[in-house]
């Protein structure tokens, strides 16, 4: 059962066929060749696949595509805002440079998203488990930004470098 | 045309350093190409979709294969079984001569593969093949009184047993004994990629060509498993790997998914195959670490001084092939004692198959060993350093050679230092924080420094001096492609930024695998007599075009020491007196490690290590249900690996050192030691909160809850 | 996954006309439940009737007489409703029963509605190829005698010992919360306590609703016992993992006596268990930590374990005794 949808991908205006069983993932991997958004375990427990969309963290693996039609979606990629070089990064991005929040790099365009996600949420003053007082608004503490990146899985176990990468960002 | 070189000593200038990783811009955009994302530009044009089928019996034979249904599946192009697949010119490897024969050895094998134009005609093709056995009966549970299988030797080609004086007797007169049994829990890899493939035949000059992207650790090697059994020479088989979203060990080595590529790949000529093998497969199919069962026995003197050491291994292997995990082989040289015994014996069950996972061996033997030692320091009433500190061997306990530079204590007394670890209360259960018992321990660690044999690398004057340098290692999120560019450098004597350096790809000089803690060595060894030699043939102004291929020689002084690297590993945990819930605040890792090449990189396989550790240590286990036969935590929703939140104050360090008879570079290899003993460091820091000894992993908050 | 048809209805009637009409339909909301189902072959619909962008993502206040609440749309995000002031003032345990759950992104995709419906995480039920009777009715149940870590405690039946997931439901059945339901003749209310039903014989139903049900809303009393509340998750991990055992708590004393105490369990029934016999045995008393034990002893008066999960009432009588307790000083701190 295909279905034609449209996508805008990294600021690029996107018409796809999709089986009606394809995931968003894989109509981006698989079918317009945006691997950015990798896939690490398909089931929504490892955040290898975290892209934004509609401006907010979102997992790819458990969304249909034909569910998203009219999406607006931004990966790793489309946040260093296209061509390869280092000095138009995304200020995560440059973070996670500086602080080696990385090993094989694998999750690290769904940690990327997550963390842009995360400095968002903070700002529109989202709480997480770890916020004591849930009426205020949150501080960025490092116990914070470790719960609200726990979504992401590093096995490479580049956390503490990610922990400073956030930090980092959230200070510039 | 490789030459064999003498190295010597390189002038470090870069080494030592920061480097930003190459690739770093590459990963964190998601511009780096994994294995099935490769795409037209890399001639992957037009991909089929492949999926396994697996046996839903742990033992039997296929009697039937359905595949009418998959077949009227749209998309779905073909469906392999054992009979229709392409027949192996060698079927001796039993996990990778899949679909030759209908017997099934464990439940997840291969049993067919479904070709497909779409990844999701694949699954449902694959849900709809209909597989019907002739089923026995299996055997899949480890158990004290099954593991007895003597095996010939142990990973990679080390003794099964050995044994020296009479551990009984010294046993028997001991003023203190320490006799206990650990276990530690079934691990899987668990790399965040999971394993692809990606491969596709065409000729070359009238000659048969397998082309693969591979998810591997050594794209040579794969290479050299897989041609024989295909009927090829090796050079017909070319596999790149130029992003790795980590292994672990699990890519160490082409495991069944890999051959079924390339089977399918054979029957579609022309077309590429791509596979992602899902994570609920890598729990069957790619590797993983054996449960083990450690019986030990310390018999000390009243001052602690150990004269006797036992350690008896039960663990478990597949039927269909054997790997053996060389648990007790860290306790045949961590320790003095005259009196000492290790043996390992296996059940060899209708299993899927294990292999390796970091650190071999060292991983889950060093949790028994040092638990025990911890208990023996409780018992002796002394501080656990010092239980280590009277301890320590003259000479490698188990060669009778030489360390060449074993500082262990030197980890301990830095480790001491900046951990705190003065102000420890003498006795467990001391300290309260709210509603927390809080408490510290340490561990040893140690891993063997190895070089592997059949590496080469070429470089190759580019003019304005700037130089290609090329080996096949491949780099799996270590930071190979980075260091091996700073050796590249400063064995050339110019800036980073003048090697163009090329990795992971089999139509380079041969490189062994990323494994072992052996490749910086073994590769940068290469690197190193390639430049020397180059140097010595071409001089410092080569013209353009001008290249030397070499091989290291090894060092004459090599045989007569004994090569190992040490660390120390200090852990606070937090055990909550209501919930059993259990968190380690800080976590250090001191080091002696020869040098090290790039600081960055390097804190990031220590501090990666310490967190895998740490994960093996609270959380890891997967659940093998012995009615089927097959792993039924098989997601990382129920095969938990750290999370963010469990990573605290994580960090490590290392002694300033260089260990120059071993490498020109002076290192010695990092990727493996920080998973030693971290699980033994948490267990009993645990213990120092509570009072209460856990002698198995994972340590789960269950185990804390007094009634 | 099967190939299946998709649509897209303009009114929840539609959607609910929809599924009515055509047997093996299901409604997709987030997904996040529905789609990991569809690749490990647990569902096989024909058709899916995508809920997500009906109108039903409101948080308002209500007063139907009887009191004031909150009315959730289904469709409100997890992450969403755990950021609403209303309910970060009023109703603490449904915002840290929230943020326990899952991941940031989940929680951003995940519906209220979806969250109440989403169905065991017991490996078998996820596994197609072993024995399930809530998977496949009469093949049996595998946890009994197999990985039991998580099994259930309480209300279990030979059939199945599986456990219900969600956080949210546990905290918003502690607080006596309706569900507003969308049904073939019309709009219904459901107390949550009721949605929800024990295996008995028949596991693969794990609500009493009808495939046609649409669960539209649903409406949480601001009365009692709501601001002084928690939610206490225990589990392996320090996140993103399921609970081995958790406790949603509403306190309120008088002078130091117990005046109303809502307890609500995750992780040890096929429904989030509303611990009220526990309840009645503390109003009334002060509350030590002997009397919470013996409340909560006498709430699991009838629990049966096995070695996997023999922790679990251990766990959940020292968890209820601390979380309770915290309240009680929580509530002596505000009071002072």
């Amino acid at each position: 059962m295909d279905e034609t949808i449209r996508l805008t991908v990294d600021g690029a205006e996107r018409t796809v066929e999709v089986d009606t069983r394809t995931t968003l993932l894989d109509a981006l991997r698989e079918r317009l060749e945006v691997t950015a958004p990798k896939k690490g375990c398909d089931h929504g427990q490892c955040g290898s696949c975290t892209v934004l969309l509609n401006g907010r963290r979102h997992l790819t693996c458990l969304a249909l595509a034909v569910a998203h039609d009219g999406a607006e979606i931004t990966t790793a990629d489309g946040l260093a805002g296209g061509g390869p070089s280092a000095d138009r990064l995304h200020p995560v991005q440059q973070a996670f440079l500086d602080h080696d929040g990385y090993q094989c790099g694998y999750c690290t365009p769904g940690q990327v998203c997550s963390a842009v996600g995360v400095l968002d949420e903070v700002k529109n003053g989202h709480p997480s488990h770890v916020t004591a007082d849930l009426e205020g608004d949150p501080d960025l503490t490092d116990d914070e930004i470790r719960e609200r990146m726990s979504g992401n899985l590093c096995r490479c176990g580049a956390y503490p470098g990610i922990l400073a990468a956030v930090r980092q960002a959230a200070g510039a | 045309m490789s030459v064999e070189q003498q190295t010597t000593p390189v002038r470090v200038r870069s080494i030592g350093t920061h480097l930003d990783r190459v690739d770093g811009v590459a990963k964190v955009t998601g511009r780096a190409p994994y294995a099935v994302e490769h795409g037209e530009a890399d001639g992957v044009v037009d991909p089929l979709h492949l999926w396994l089928v697996q046996s839903t019996v742990a033992k039997g034979v296929v009697v039937d294969v359905d595949t009418e249904s998959a077949r009227d599946h749209p998309g779905v192009i073909a469906v392999l079984d054992h009979a229709s697949a392409p027949r192996l010119a060698e079927s001796d490897d039993g996990e990778l001569a899949i679909l030759q024969e209908p017997t099934v050895h464990f439940r997840g094998q291969i049993v067919a593969l479904v070709l497909a134009e779409t990844s999701e005609a694949a699954r449902e093709g694959a849900a709809l093949v209909n597989v019907s056995y002739d089923v026995e009966p299996h055997e899949a549970e480890l158990r004290e009184d099954n593991a007895s299988y003597r095996p010939d030797s142990v990973n990679p080609d080390m003794e099964t047993d050995t044994e020296e004086g009479d551990v009984d007797a010294a046993i028997a007169a001991a003023d203190i004994v320490v006799e206990q049994t650990y276990r530690t829990a079934y691990e899987h890899n668990n790399p965040l990629e999971p394993h692809a493939t990606v491969a596709w035949w065409d000729e070359e000059d009238g000659r048969e060509i397998l082309s693969m992207f591979d998810s591997s650790q050594g794209v040579h090697g794969v290479a050299q498993t897989l041609a024989p059994m295909l009927g090829l020479e090796v050079d017909q088989v070319r596999v790149r790997a130029p992003y790795v979203g980590g292994g672990f060990g699990s890519k160490g080595e082409a495991h069944a998914h890999v051959m079924a590529t390339a089977l399918a790949a054979r029957t579609v000529r022309g077309r590429p195959v791509k596979l992602a093998v899902t994570r609920q497969q890598m729990f069957a199919l790619t590797g993983y670490r054996t449960a083990t069962i450690s019986h030990v026995r310390l018999g000390a003197g009243a001052d602690g001084r150990l004269a006797a050491i036992e350690h008896r291994v039960q663990e478990q292997s597949s039927a269909l092939k054997e790997y053996a995990e060389q648990t007790a082989s860290p306790t045949r040289m961590m320790y003095a004692a005259p009196h000492r015994r290790t043996s390992h014996r296996l059940a060899l069950l209708d299993v899927a198959v294990p292999s390796w996972m970091r650190a071999p061996g060292e991983m889950p033997g060093m949790f028994a060993h040092e638990v025990a030692m911890d208990e023996l320091a409780v018992e002796c009433g002394l501080d656990p350093i010092e239980l280590r500190i009277r301890n320590e061997p003259e000479l490698d306990p188990e060669t009778k050679k030489p360390f060449n530079n074993r500082r262990l204590l030197d980890c301990f007394r830095r480790g001491a230092e900046r951990f705190g670890w003065s102000s420890r209360p003498a006795h467990a259960r001391a300290t309260q924080d709210g509603d927390w018992w809080v408490g510290t321990g340490v561990a040893s660690a140690t891993y063997p420094a190895m070089r592997m044999p059949g590496n080469a690398a070429r470089v190759r004057s580019l003019g304005a001096g700037r130089y290609a340098v090329a080996i096949g290692s491949v780099d799996i999120g270590t930071g190979a492609r980075t260091v091996l560019t700073q050796i590249a450098a400063d064995a050339l004597g110019v800036e980073p930024g003048a090697i163009d350096l090329a990795i992971a790809d089999t139509r380079l000089p041969p490189a062994s695998v990323a494994g072992g803690s052996s490749g910086t060595s073994s590769w940068g060894s290469a690197v190193v007599a390639a430049a020397q030699r180059f140097r010595a043939d071409h001089g410092e102004h080569p013209d353009p075009g001008v290249e030397t291929t070499a091989s290291a020689a090894d060092d004459p002084q090599a045989d007569e020491l004994a090569f190992h690297s040490f660390g120390s590993v200090f852990a606070e945990a937090r055990v909550h007196r209501w919930t059993g819930e259990i968190r380690v605040p800080r976590l250090l890792g001191v080091y002696s490690v020869g040098r090290v090449i790039n600081p960055t990189t390097a804190r990031s396989q220590f501090i990666g290590g310490l967190v895998m550790g740490l994960s093996a240590g609270l959380f890891e286990e997967s659940y093998r249900d012995a009615r089927f036969g097959h792993m039924v935590t098989q997601d990382l929703a129920s095969y938990h690996v750290a999370s963010h939140a469990d990573v605290l104050d994580i960090d490590a360090e290392w002694l300033e050192e260089s260990d120059e008879v071993f490498t020109p570079m002076g290192s010695r290899g990092i990727g493996e030691i920080g998973i030693v003993g971290t699980a033994a460091a948490v267990a009993n820091a645990t213990y120092h909160a509570t009072g209460m000894r856990v002698r198995s992993i994972p340590i789960t908050p269950d185990r804390f809850l007094e009634s | 996954m099967r190939t299946l048809e998709y649509l897209r209805p303009a009114t929840p009637a539609d959607a609910v006309r929809a599924v009515a009409e055509h047997p093996g339909a299901r409604y997709l909301g987030g997904g996040t439940n529905l789609v990991d189902h569809l690749k490990l072959g647990i569902a096989a619909p024909e058709l899916l009737v995508d809920v997500s962008r009906l109108p039903l993502d409101e948080v308002e206040t209500y007063d139907d007489g009887s009191g004031a609440g909150l009315r959730v749309g289904a469709n409100v995000r997890n992450s969403d409703l755990a950021a609403h002031p209303l309910v970060r003032s009023e109703l603490p345990l449904v915002a840290r029963a929230l943020l326990a759950g899952a991941s940031g992104q989940i929680r951003n995709q995940a519906t209220t509605g979806g969250n109440l419906l989403q169905r065991t995480r017991c490996v078998y039920f996820q596994d197609p190829t072993t024995p399930c009777n809530k998977r496949e009715p009469g093949s049996g149940c595998s946890a009994i005698e197999g990985y039991g870590r998580y099994n259930a405690i309480l209300g279990a039946s030979p059939d199945c010992v599986a456990t219900h997931p969600s956080d949210l439901a546990v905290a918003l059945v502690a607080l006596d919360t309706t569900v507003v339901v969308l049904g073939a003749d019309g709009e219904r209310r459901v107390p949550l306590e009721e949605l929800h039903r024990l295996p008995a014989d028949d596991p693969s139903r794990d609500t009493r609703l009808a495939p046609e049900d649409l669960v539209t809303a649903v409406e949480i009393p601001l009365a009692g016992a709501t601001k002084l509340s928690t939610y206490r998750k225990v589990r392996d991990r320090a996140s993103y993992a399921f609970a081995l055992v958790s406790v949603a708590a509403a306190l309120h004393l008088t002078e130091g006596i117990v005046t109303d105490v809502r307890i609500a369990w995750g992780g040890v029934a096929h429904v989030p268990w509303r611990a009220r016999r526990a309840e009645a045995a503390l109003i009334g008393h002060a509350l030590t930590e002997q009397a919470i034990r013996e409340a909560v002893g006498d709430e699991l008066r009838h629990a049966e374990t096995s070695e996997q999960n023999a922790y679990k009432p251990p766990m959940l009588r020292r968890t209820t005794a601390h979380t309770l307790l915290q309240l009680a000083a929580q509530s002596r701190e505000e009071s002072r």
